[in-house]
């Protein structure tokens, strides 16, 4: 079945004022995928979900969201348009003077006219989804890290977003969390049809969840290779992708 | 790597030894040990300066224990012959040495990687210190902007953020600035009396001093030290809570979730301090007050009577507004700098120790200013 594009990027470049971190990015996301960006670390990943969430303009480019260029459209549509994002920060970034549940009640309350038990209700069904039952009157200073990185997810996935955003999911995760969260990940896609964006450089999860991808070129500053990730290690012939894919092995064996 | 604990370590020594096939031999011996003190390259450099040599080797034989010191030593050595084109051997080395230096030539400088040490000009200096104050205005400027929108909002009833929030911070900024601000103003309010004291009893006229804690505390003082008090105190806490929150990505998730920081943490922020400040004004003078009679009690032998009745006819309403008109003025100030501070920390530790610091300077020297402006207002209108 051929799923539609949701997010088409052109010609993309990112920077800091004169300093170009990465250029002529060009990719589709189609509705329903489960897009990887990787590449080694200061390659410009994080910056570049930055952009597509709407915190940094890029140097020039378009990306559009269903048709429409999110950076020239006007800020109300704009606003409109990230309504439906959800997202997961590589900390978490919960509220810390909040408790978990006034953290996941901040969008309901923001986008929606359900009333305080309403919101509560779903509030609690989002936490179980997550695995935390019964924490909503907790602090994030209370939790552990696996546990924050959850509470957020459940915020990210309150408003049940089309398109959800991870930031380095599994950073600072055990590697048995980050597998449960992988499966998590899959579940949200196959069950609610979501489309998810992940900014990764965990092989495991990248294997395991990416079925798209584009791999970042540090020293080159564009992107190099793009597709499933499976496939790219079979058949890439770049040897950064490779020694990346292969976690250097593929250096070591041509030496 | 290391020698035994206990063990004597003995001198690093470097001897060279020319020999035939234009090859110089470097010997190395005793403890190459950061702790103990290492030969320099001196004399090998001089040697390899003769241009007699063509390529080294190394015996380490009598060599007893090593450290990076020995790395550094070597890796000295080895950018002197890389210089000179002189081939150097390493399989005299100790093997866990020759790995260690490959480690450290594996990867290769990245170009471009290296700051380059700019002089900077005094032109230089004055020329980014001008753009850097541009932008700095630019950036109150729109604050200040975007805080009038918000405030207009919120008169419209339209602002959105937590009430909750709100009353926590009208507890933090009032309440809980008591004990501090009844400490301050009451010495205030003594050393005031006290410097008046000092000439006016010179004249038999130590009655005045009520007038001079009086109006000193009400018009001016009560304000100005409840606002640098509070600038220390909350604006500070209000730099370092916001920029926290920048440093874990709160904002961040704040504005993807279009909702404004500016209405949800500055505007209650603003709303506290400007309810909350001409309140702590009144009360800090009422302390200043109580300074004074205790001055007056205890120096002049004033009677309490002779005291209050004298400060209710020195201090006027007058007096008392432009007091409060302070304290609410100094109120904004504290908050919109130390909200700015907040909202433009960097993403480090160090940048919220930094915003901290620039929201009290910031604040103290709004408060000093609009003190002046204010004053100079008064004397035009002849009040």
């Amino acid at each position: 079945m051929t799923r539609e594009p949701i997010i088409v990027v052109k010609d993309l470049a990112m920077g800091y004022g004169d300093f170009v971190v990465m250029r002529d990015l060009n990719f589709t996301v189609n509705r329903g995928d489960i897009f990887v960006i990787m590449g080694a670390s200061g390659c410009g990943k994080s910056t570049l979900l930055k952009i597509l969430i709407g915190l940094i303009r890029p140097l020039r480019g378009k990306v559009l969201y269903g048709g429409t260029s999110f950076w020239e459209t006007n800020p109300s549509e704009r606003e409109r348009m990230m309504s439906r994002f959800g997202i997961l920060y590589q900390y978490g970034a919960l509220w810390s003077s909040m408790t978990l549940e006034e953290n996941i009640a901040v969008p309901l309350q923001r986008y929606t006219k359900l009333n305080p038990s309403q919101i509560k209700e779903i509030v609690s069904l989002k936490l179980s989804l997550v695995g935390l039952a019964g924490f909503e009157d907790y602090y994030p200073s209370e939790l552990s890290g696996g546990m924050k990185k959850r509470a957020a997810l459940a915020r990210a996935m309150a408003m049940d977003p089309d398109i959800l955003f991870f930031d380095e999911p599994s950073s600072g995760l055990d590697p048995i969390s980050g597998r449960l969260l992988d499966d998590l990940i899959l579940e949200l896609r196959d069950s609610l049809g979501t489309t998810i964006i992940v900014v990764t450089h965990e092989l495991a999860s990248i294997f395991a969840i990416g079925e798209n991808s584009i791999f970042l070129d540090v020293d080159l500053k564009t992107m190099t290779a793009s597709g499933d990730p499976k496939r790219l290690l079979a058949e890439s012939g770049d040897p950064t992708v490779r020694r990346f894919l292969t976690r250097g092995e593929a250096g070591r064996e041509e030496k | 790597m290391g020698a035994a604990l206990g063990d004597i370590a003995t001198q690093a020594e470097i001897s060279l030894k020319r020999q035939e096939d234009r090859k110089l031999l470097v010997v190395l011996s005793g403890s190459w040990r950061l702790a103990s003190s290492l030969p320099s390259a001196d004399e090998f450099k001089k040697q390899i300066d003769t241009g007699q040599v063509q390529r080294i080797a190394f015996k380490t034989d009598e060599l007893r224990d090593w450290d990076s010191g020995l790395l550094t030593f070597l890796i000295g050595v080895k950018r002197l012959c890389a210089e000179k084109g002189i081939a150097a051997d390493l399989e005299g080395l100790p093997y866990g040495v020759t790995r260690l230096l490959k480690l450290a030539a594996a990867v290769p400088e990245r170009e471009g990687a290296r700051k380059k040490l700019k002089k900077e000009t005094f032109l230089d200096l004055i020329g980014v210190k001008a753009i850097v104050f541009w932008r700095s205005t630019v950036e109150i400027v729109n604050f200040l902007g975007e805080a009038s929108v918000a405030f207009g909002l919120l008169l419209r009833g339209r602002a959105s953020f937590r009430r909750s929030d709100l009353v926590l911070l009208l507890e933090e900024c009032g309440a809980q600035a008591l004990p501090i601000v009844s400490l301050i103003s009451v010495l205030v309010g003594l050393i005031l009396a006290f410097v008046g004291a000092i000439e006016l009893k010179m004249f038999g006229a130590q009655i005045y001093v009520a007038d001079v804690v009086g109006i000193g505390m009400v018009r001016i003082m009560g304000a100005i030290m409840t606002g640098i008090i509070m600038a220390g105190r909350t604006g500070a806490a209000f730099a370092a809570q916001i920029g926290t929150m920048q440093v874990n990505e709160e904002i961040d998730a704040l504005q993807t979730l279009g909702i404004s920081p500016m209405e949800f943490l500055v505007l209650p922020r603003m709303v506290a301090l400007i309810v909350m400040m001409p309140l702590l004004c009144l009360y800090a003078d009422g302390m200043g007050i109580l300074g004074g009679i205790a001055v007056s009690m205890g120096m002049l032998d004033l009677s309490l009577t002779e005291y209050l009745n004298r400060t209710r006819e020195a201090v006027t309403m007058t007096h008392l507004w432009i007091g409060l008109f302070h304290g609410a003025v100094f109120g904004v100030l504290v908050a919109m700098a130390g909200c700015l501070r907040g909202m433009q920390c960097g993403r480090s530790a160090s940048a919220v120790g930094e915003a901290t610091t620039s929201a009290v300077v910031t604040s103290i020297v709004a408060i000093v200013v609009a003190t002046a402006v204010i004053t100079f207002a008064c004397e035009l209108l002849g009040i």
